[in-house]
């Protein structure tokens, strides 16, 4: 039997203190020198957080960034807030006990792919089912970058690394269809390169109430340099791109070549020209939907060769988080049965000599 | 021939006296274990009369020992479950080496246990369980009723299932439903021959069973039955009495060593203000104290059950960062996946407690059986040099002193702290002393709320230290001014930046072991009555009980020894050495192959003998006794 623990619905910052002290990015810069490898897509990542974290109006104090192994795990040294650079996969666990214990924080976890989908698998998945209200920023780069280039579990399947010689034989993750089918509440993706798209996700994912996950394809320009450029080359990038808006129907391409997302005889997502289907036959997005079909075909339209890609929110739809209901366990009992040590300690059989 | 004038391996010679009474002799102490199939609620028997027992004020031991498998073949050897106590009029050390009575609910329990019995000992038998199939499955040709292989001991053979069917006829419930009452008649039996008071289980049955009010009733019925079979049966011509034992005063308890570890983990987060978060991931014989602590949420405790050991600590460690007091529980097999999650607090410098319930290994090893072979993957099961404290509890009570004393070394020395407990502690019971509160010690930490640089530039630098205690300053997020960055790199000593600066290293991995070596331990104290001892046994953990008892016998039959007993394995107590080498013989048992004996040789250059064992099973003082007298008379002769 579970207690009705009569929780409100909150937002995902709601009881973090907020400041009207106008802040500036790089009030959220440390003193510590960025040491990523020139032209590395985490430089641009770092810069999207910085300037997107004054819009929140948080007291700086009250961010935590936690972060595993891995390139971008360097993230939290460079972070003007608190932050903790831990073991390779864990970051999650850390997270979870520090946004369990702590709701007056908002607590951020950067990871990669593999500190995330490797090592640290069985932690995201369950962060993710549990939906701790912390949020969880993927650095995709598809390969391994700290340890000199091995191939990653979102490396393509015959890639040729230093570990894969003759080629590489893993089926690819796709962390969207994971993260969904691990019950997230929240699954973006953005690339490293559209501040725009970026931000707006990161700023949903920060409002969002419960396990976030942030999927951001990044540039490796050492050991997987371009693995996204067919997303960024102007002249066929609109054709791959489809950006998702909640409630709008799914349409993308340049302004002469419109598509858009249909469902076909079998209700299997497909894309089509604009002008050979009907406005009306176009696929709305529904981001909040409790059911995840749709969201994952969304994040099945593309495969690992990013034609089409799918990015923005593919789901936003709250439900209770871990750490309030665990909060409100703990604040019920006291409340029902106020502490009492020496009462605990005696218990009721005792004998007197 | 009666259960107090066979062959007793007595801790106190001459223990048992027959009464003046003509139906009720006074005995001192007695050992009864309770045997029978998982399946037929022995360790509920054993529990009950354990209750029994403390409520009548005998000091007591218990030691449970109960099969891996949940659910092994009924009747079998494999699925045999035991429940030993030993209760007393004096104050006791152990559950007791041997049985003086033990109650066989089947073939197999007899089978498996009848070695134990020393001769003359009462055997009380179910009967109906002897049936040629279930004598089939343990190996017995002919049913041992039948031949003379009893004849050593005075056997009562009572048709306990078919007495529990007739008694329960009338309650409606079918034959095999009343037949799992059973063991309550056994209670009611056993608690016949020791004149226990009985209000106490009938209470509890009722309460029990409160939501069925029928089965309630069957198990008192069942219990009453038990009782007057003993009062009319003139099998039963004797009943025996063991007087309430005379302890410290004070109001007492029962309590199990994970429940004491529990109650000293919830009175560590009362005594310091601190909200406790227990991460933890089943595993025996660590997952009651989760249990335990889970029905304390009234007291700020969270407790989060995590997808896996590395998920446990790494949540404790987390809720540390944030200012809670962080606390993982576990096994060895756990201990080893927590390995670098604990490296990384040693890194990062906060308080976090691990507490290992020590069981049978190498890998999985015996989950339901006690060991105490952590020792070293404790003190150095870790990458890197990564110093961390080290406490073992003694008893089952000494459970809840230790944990606050892990507590107390956690949060003043901003270190992670390593509590090894063991299966006999855990699961074993005695009576406890009920502390005050307002005596327990004082925890509160202070945090650090400003910045600190002494260079006066206005910055928070993680890494300053106490210059006494070498503790780091811990600033929680949400302090405004003392944002900083923790992590597993090496830290500049002081700023806290990363350095790979080869200088910075080595200070920093001198310093970590420094404030390691630092924490403050009392001294160890020497129990040597005679004052002319010239051999100390010297021990930790759980075979403090067997090491006592067996010292007791060695005294008590003119010779001298002294005995010690570690809590503090890392770092040990400054006067150890002078103790070592002060005597000419020091011997170390230990339920592992010589771990803390061989730290002692390293460390002290003394020629430490080493007394091991690794049955699964605690030392018995018996066995002591002979390993020890042997030395002492070397040593005298
Ligand atoms: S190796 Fe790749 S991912 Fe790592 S810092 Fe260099 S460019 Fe960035």
């Amino acid at each position: 039997m579970t207690t009705d623990l009569g929780l409100p619905a909150l937002g995902g910052l709601d009881n973090v203190p907020t400041t009207d002290e106008q802040q500036k990015a790089k009030d959220y810069k440390s003193d510590q020198e960025v040491r990523w490898c020139p032209g590395c897509g985490d430089y641009v990542v770092l810069n999207t957080i910085q300037a997107f974290l004054p819009e929140l109006g948080l007291k700086r104090e009250n961010l935590v960034f936690v972060s595993g192994i891995g390139c971008s795990s360097r993230f939290p040294y460079y972070m003007n807030t608190y932050g903790m650079h831990s073991i390779h996969g864990r970051a999650p666990t850390i997270a979870t006990g520090l946004a369990t214990t702590r709701p007056d924080l908002s607590v951020w976890v950067v990871t990669g792919d593999g500190d995330a989908l490797s090592i640290g698998g069985n932690h995201l998945i369950h962060a993710l089912r549990r939906n701790v209200n912390l949020k969880i920023l993927l650095f995709n780069n598809r390969i391994y970058g700290l340890t000199k280039g091995q191939y990653s579990p979102t490396s393509d399947q015959g890639m040729v690394t230093k570990s894969t010689p003759v080629g590489s034989l893993d089926t690819p993750f796709n962390p969207v269809s994971l993260a969904l089918g691990a019950e997230a509440s929240f699954v973006g993706r953005a690339l490293d390169s559209d501040r725009k798209g970026l931000t707006e996700v990161l700023t949903a994912a920060a409002q969002h109430r419960g396990s976030a996950v942030v999927e951001i394809y990044q540039n490796c320009p050492i050991f997987n340099d371009g693995a996204f450029d067919v997303l960024k080359d102007s002249d066929d990038k609109q054709r791959r791109l489809i950006p998702l808006t909640h409630g709008q129907p799914i349409t993308f391409g340049p302004d002469d070549e419109r598509y858009g997302v249909v469902r076909d005889g079998q209700g299997q997502l497909q894309v089509a020209k604009l002008d050979e289907v009907g406005e009306d036959d176009i696929v709305v997005h529904d981001a909040e939907a409790v059911d995840t079909a749709q969201a994952f075909a969304l994040s099945r339209l593309g495969g690992q060769d990013l034609n089409p890609t799918v990015t923005g929110i593919f789901r936003a739809a709250p439900r209770p988080t871990y750490d309030d209901q665990a909060r409100a366990q703990t604040r019920q009992a006291a409340e029902a049965n106020p502490p009492d040590l020496q009462g605990l300690l005696t218990g009721n059989d005792t004998w007197t000599i | 021939m009666t259960a107090t004038n066979g062959h007793r391996p007595a801790e106190q010679a001459g223990a048992g006296t027959a009464g003046a009474a003509q139906d009720t002799r006074k005995v001192n102490r007695v050992v009864i274990r309770f045997a029978g199939d998982s399946g037929d609620g022995m360790q509920l028997t054993g529990d009950r009369f354990t209750s029994e027992a403390a409520a009548f004020g005998n000091d007591l031991a218990t030691l449970p020992n109960y099969p891996a498998e949940i659910r092994a073949p009924a009747g079998t050897l494999p699925g045999v479950s035991s429940f030993q106590l030993h209760f007393a009029d004096y104050d006791i050390l152990t559950p007791g080496d041997r049985p003086d009575v033990l109650v066989a609910m089947n073939p197999a329990a007899l089978k498996a246990n009848i070695a134990d019995l020393p001769r003359g000992g009462t055997l009380v038998i179910n009967t109906d369980e002897f049936t040629k199939r279930n004598l089939k499955k343990v190996g017995y040709e002919t049913s041992p009723l039948e031949t003379y292989e009893l004849e050593p001991y005075v056997v009562h053979e009572v048709a306990m299932a078919e007495l529990t069917k007739g008694a329960l006829a009338e309650t409606g419930l079918s034959r095999k439903e009343a037949e799992r009452a059973k063991n309550m008649f056994a209670l009611g039996l056993l608690s016949w021959m020791y004149s226990r008071p009985t209000e106490g289980t009938e209470q509890f049955l009722r309460e029990k069973f409160a939501k069925k009010p029928q089965l309630a009733e069957a198990n008192v019925l069942a219990f009453r039955a038990g009782w007057n079979y003993g009062e009319t049966t003139e099998s039963f011509a004797v009943s025996y009495e063991v007087a309430p034992a005379t302890l410290p005063q004070g109001t007492y308890r029962q309590i199990t060593g994970n429940q004491a570890l529990a109650y000293g983990l919830v009175a560590a987060g009362q005594r310091s203000e601190l909200p406790v978060f227990l991460g933890s991931y089943p595993i025996t014989p660590a997952s009651d104290v989760l249990h335990e602590m889970a029905k304390h949420k009234n007291f700020g405790v969270t407790t989060f059950q995590a997808e896996d050991e590395i998920a446990g600590i790494g949540a404790a460690l987390g809720a540390s960062f944030g200012g809670s007091l962080g606390v993982t529980t576990t096994s060895g097999p756990g201990l080893a996946l927590k390995s670098e999650t604990i490296g990384l607090a040693v890194a990062l410098e906060l308080p976090l407690l691990i507490c290992d319930i020590q069981r049978g290994g190498p890998s999985t090893g015996m989950p339901t059986k006690t060991e105490q072979a952590d020792l070293l993957q404790a003190l150095y099961g870790r990458n890197g040099e990564s110093p961390v404290p080290v406490l073992a509890p003694r008893s089952p009570a000494d459970c809840f002193e230790v944990a606050l004393e892990a507590a107390r070394i956690a949060l003043t020395y901003r270190t992670p702290v390593v509590l090894l407990s063991d299966g006999a502690t855990a699961n074993g019971s005695e009576p406890w002393l009920i502390p005050e509160v307002d005596q327990l010690p004082d925890l509160r930490v202070s945090f650090a709320t400003e910045p600190n640089a002494p260079d006066g530039s206005g910055e928070f630098w993680p890494y300053l230290r106490d210059p006494e205690t070498l503790a780091r300053d811990w600033a929680i997020p949400g302090t405004p001014g003392t944002e900083h960055r923790v992590g597993g790199l090496e830290k500049a000593d002081g700023k806290g930046n990363i350095s790979y600066d080869p200088d910075n290293h080595d200070t920093m991995v001198r310093l970590r072991q420094s404030k390691v070596d630092g924490v403050s331990v009392p001294d160890l104290a020497v129990d040597d009555p005679s004052g002319q001892a010239r051999v100390l046994v010297l021990g930790w953990g759980s075979p403090y009980g067997p090491i006592g008892a067996a010292c007791r016998r060695l005294r008590s039959n003119g010779h001298a020894i002294a005995q010690a007993h570690l809590r503090y394995l890392n770092p040990m107590p400054a006067n150890l050495g002078e103790i070592l080498h002060a005597y000419d013989r020091v011997v170390v048992p230990e339920m592992n192959l010589g771990q803390l004996a061989m730290l002692l040789r390293s460390r002290y250059l003394v020629d430490a003998q080493s007394y091991t064992k690794v049955a699964g099973l605690p030392f018995q003082a018996e066995e002591l006794e002979n390993v020890l007298t042997d030395i002492v008379q070397g040593v005298e002769a």
